[in-house]
């Protein structure tokens, strides 16, 4: 059918009279592509700029208003032999582009000055130790300070910034010791240059500065990368929905829907959006919303969701939006509920730096104290207090925990987890109990022919090939099978009834068993969850079951956690009939069938009280307000998105290995973690004590500092590893 | 010792040409597609007619 594509949803007036769209590009393999795609893209009517960003996967497209419709980009990608899928830019994207380049700047500014400063300082350390005349040393304090305070007063912004929202909110966090060490570090060598002392500390405030900024950099970087990917995924996913405008059919991206379009929804296909049923019948595979494989028949005035799969035959719906649909109504209260019931498990750094910053600045105060109590002069008690922020300053401390990071969500992409959450490796490694989803998570999310063993090969591929010509949800599971992707030439489908052909002068027929005429011949074993569909080729004859199938490599994965020692549950919304069979495959004995979205929420909740540390793993609507109320969550790119929106991470691809690859880079990392704070708290234990005894110099201080920083940062690069 | 007064003026000025040279690089936007720019110095979309060998 020939139907009208309105993608102005995603055309955006980028000034002078132009247009420009965003793509995220399918099949892009080699360097060749960029020539290839460009320079397709330009040769259309109106365009006046095409640039593919090859990092990350995405063209732009610019064109003179009125000369090109937009879907003519997507043709043309389609001819190159890619596919293009617009996508609107999420705010939350551009706001990180922007946050990732303010750090590079700051980092920039603090590299710049570090360098220079060092470059003055050694050499201060260098003639203090031979006959540096005091007139050198001072005008090389000064330069330092022309250096230091600009700078750090530019990259020192992300620290104060926070620091200062940190006090306001009346909670310490690590940022607090940092900026206060800064500050008193510049503020100290100022005085001491202006009174021509020996040592200043303008390089280990600036080094201090850059070193963090190093890591947050990273830190920052690497999480863009996965948005990018996750934003890309998102768009490929983004179906589109045949909407009336008048008697006509236009395809809009489901995103411009509105309440109140009707809309065609074909067998085979997706229902777009929630809504009422205006005319037709047919049954719905709901089970990306409640888990349930059985399908459900439906007629007009009946209530439809977005997600369900429409089996047999075409619907007109109406959307709505204004009068809630119950059963989604049900999940939003209970996700409301699970979120705020969530007792957020605070972060490890946040933890470490409660803790932390306390003792850090009792320990100056006491220094200066005990000073002043034992005769020290005012100034010099100061100055020991100050050099005891100084070398305490949480460097070590703070690259500890977002260097792992930075590595484990490297590792953990490779593995192909996509991470949501800041804080999800933390949490992820610590999770004890895994309760798992069964339809969509243990099972591959689309159903498979589970006889192909036991069917004849020639018709399974001769079938295979003829389902080519169909959208019928059984004729598309039977695809999979096939090795040749080439549908026959004359195959024709006959809406209800199935697809014929002529091979090799034969006639074929694949469908329901009245149209194929085997009704007899094959037994229909009427197993729940099992449908069959007939394949006929002259007087040979096949039945092909289909039915929800175990991801490939699920029960080796299954005993790679139970070797871990984790407890896994399933818990499903399927009937107990469907759930036994894959608990028993599986060698899973805690399993519940038939269970709603609030007792899934009430049995997280009991198993947390008991004191476990809960991984979720599910992709259905009735899911997701149980991975919001789990200590931590996994779930399937083919999730619905209210579900993916509530996973801490998402995985990818059609195998269940990620989740193991997830919980062991996880453990892995949360040990480097703990090892890097409890090589900082050494690290302070020995530093802290000269200290305090005002035995500390400018020169101990920067060698300290990096050299801490150093080693918690190679400990950390041991996390990256593949799992 | 004089020579000093002007050298290190001098030191920091070339650092801070690189440095703005950075940030210039930074905001023109030229480290947003790293990979892609590697591979496309080696297009040869810009030669009309490839000498045959």
């Amino acid at each position: 059918m020939n139907e009208a594509v309105d993608l102005s949803l995603y055309a955006r007036p980028s000034g002078d009279g132009t247009l420009g769209m965003d793509l995220a590009v399918e099949g892009i393999a080699c360097g060749a592509c960029i020539g290839r795609i460009e320079s397709a893209v330009k040769r259309l009517p109106g365009v006046t700029e095409a640039r593919l960003n090859y990092t990350n996967r995405r063209l732009h497209v610019d064109w003179t208003a009125g000369l090109l419709q937009p879907a003519q980009i997507l043709r043309t990608l389609e001819e190159a032999g890619y596919h293009g899928y617009p996508f609107a830019p999420l705010r939350a994207e551009a706001e990180a582009a922007a946050q990732a380049r303010r750090l590079t700047r700051c980092l920039a500014v603090a590299g710049f000055a570090a360098m220079n400063i060092m470059l003055l300082s050694v050499s201060v350390w260098a003639g203090n130790a031979s006959d540096i005349t005091p007139e050198t040393r001072d005008f090389f304090h000064w330069a330092s300070a022309l250096i230091a305070l600009p700078a750090a007063a530019y990259a020192g912004r992300p620290f104060f910034s926070s620091a200062w929202q940190s006090l306001r909110a009346g909670a310490l966090n690590m940022d607090v010791p940092i900026s206060l060490g800064v500050v008193l570090a510049l503020a100290l060598s100022v005085t001491e240059t202006a009174s021509h002392a020996k040592d200043a500390y303008y390089d280990s405030a600036i080094m201090l500065l850059f070193f963090l900024l190093v890591g947050r950099a990273l830190d920052h970087a690497m999480r863009r990368k996965t948005r990018a990917v996750a934003g890309n995924l998102a768009a490929l996913k983004a179906e589109t929905a045949h909407r009336f405008s008048g008697d006509e059919l236009v395809s809009v991206p489901v995103a411009a829907l509105e309440a109140g379009d009707r809309l065609l929804v074909k067998a085979g296909e997706r229902v777009p959006a929630d809504g009422s049923v205006l005319s037709g019948s047919s049954e719905l595979d709901e089970s990306l919303i409640t888990g349930e494989t059985a399908r459900r028949k439906i007629g007009a005035g009946a209530m439809i969701y977005a997600g369900s799969l429409n089996y047999s035959g075409a619907l007109t719906m109406r959307v709505t939006a204004a009068e809630r649909a119950t059963l989604l109504d049900e999940i939003e209260r209970l996700l409301e509920k699970a979120a705020s019931a969530k007792s957020r498990s605070m972060r490890l750094a946040d933890r470490a730096a409660r803790f932390y910053a306390p003792v850090v600045h009792v320990t100056a105060a006491l220094t200066f104290i005990g000073w002043w109590l034992a005769g020290a002069s005012l100034h010099d008690a100061v100055v020991t207090a100050i050099a005891v922020l100084i070398i305490t300053c949480p460097c070590a401390l703070a690259l500890a925990i977002p260097a792992v990071h930075v590595v484990a969500s490297g590792a953990l992409f490779r593995a192909g987890v996509i991470v949501n959450a800041g804080d999800a490796i933390e949490r992820l490694g610590e999770a004890d109990t895994v309760i798992f989803d069964k339809t969509g998570t243990l099972t591959l999310p689309e159903p498979r022919v589970i006889n192909a063993e036991a069917t004849d090969p020639d018709l399974l591929q001769m079938a295979a090939r003829i389902a080519l010509s169909s959208r019928h949800p059984l004729a598309q599971a039977l695809t999979r099978e096939a090795a040749s992707h080439v549908p026959y030439d004359a195959a024709r489908e006959e809406p209800g009834q199935g697809v014929r052909a002529v091979i090799d002068g034969v006639e074929a027929r694949l469908g329901s068993a009245r149209f194929c005429g085997t009704a007899q011949k094959l037994q229909d074993t009427s197993e729940p969850g099992v449908s069959h569909i007939y394949f006929c080729y002259g007087n040979r004859s096949a039945s092909f079951a289909v039915s929800q199938k175990l991801r490939p490599d699920a029960v080796e994965v299954i005993a790679g956690l139970r070797a871990r020692g984790l407890t896994l549950h399933i818990v499903s919304g399927d009937r107990a009939a469907a759930v036994r069979p894959v608990a028993e495959a599986l060698g899973i004995t805690k399993w519940l069938a038939g269970v709603k979205p609030a007792e899934k929420i009430a049995f997280v909740e009991t198993l947390k009280r008991q004191g476990h540390r809960v991984l979720m793993v599910g992709d259905g609507l009735n899911d997701a307000p149980a991975l919001a109320a789990a200590s931590v969550s996994l779930s399937p790119i083919a999730a619905a998105d209210v579900t993916q929106a509530q996973a801490d991470a998402v995985f990818l691809g059609e195998r269940l290995q990620p989740v193991l690859d997830a919980v062991a880079v996880a453990r892995r990392a949360r040990g480097l973690m703990t090892e890097n704070l409890i090589f900082a708290a050494v690290y302070n234990a020995i530093a802290v004590p000269i200290a305090i005894a005002g035995a500390i110099t400018p020169l101990i201080a920067a060698l300290a500092m990096s050299g801490s920083s150093m080693m918690v940062t190679l400990n950390a690069l041991r996390g990256g590893k593949p799992a | 010792m004089n020579v000093l007064v002007y050298l290190i003026p001098a030191a920091l000025g070339l650092g801070l040409l690189g440095l703005f040279a950075f940030l210039w690089a930074l905001r023109s936007g030229q480290y947003s597609d790293v990979e892609g720019a590697a591979l496309r110095v080696l297009a040869d979309d810009d030669i009309d007619q490839m000498p045959t060998p």
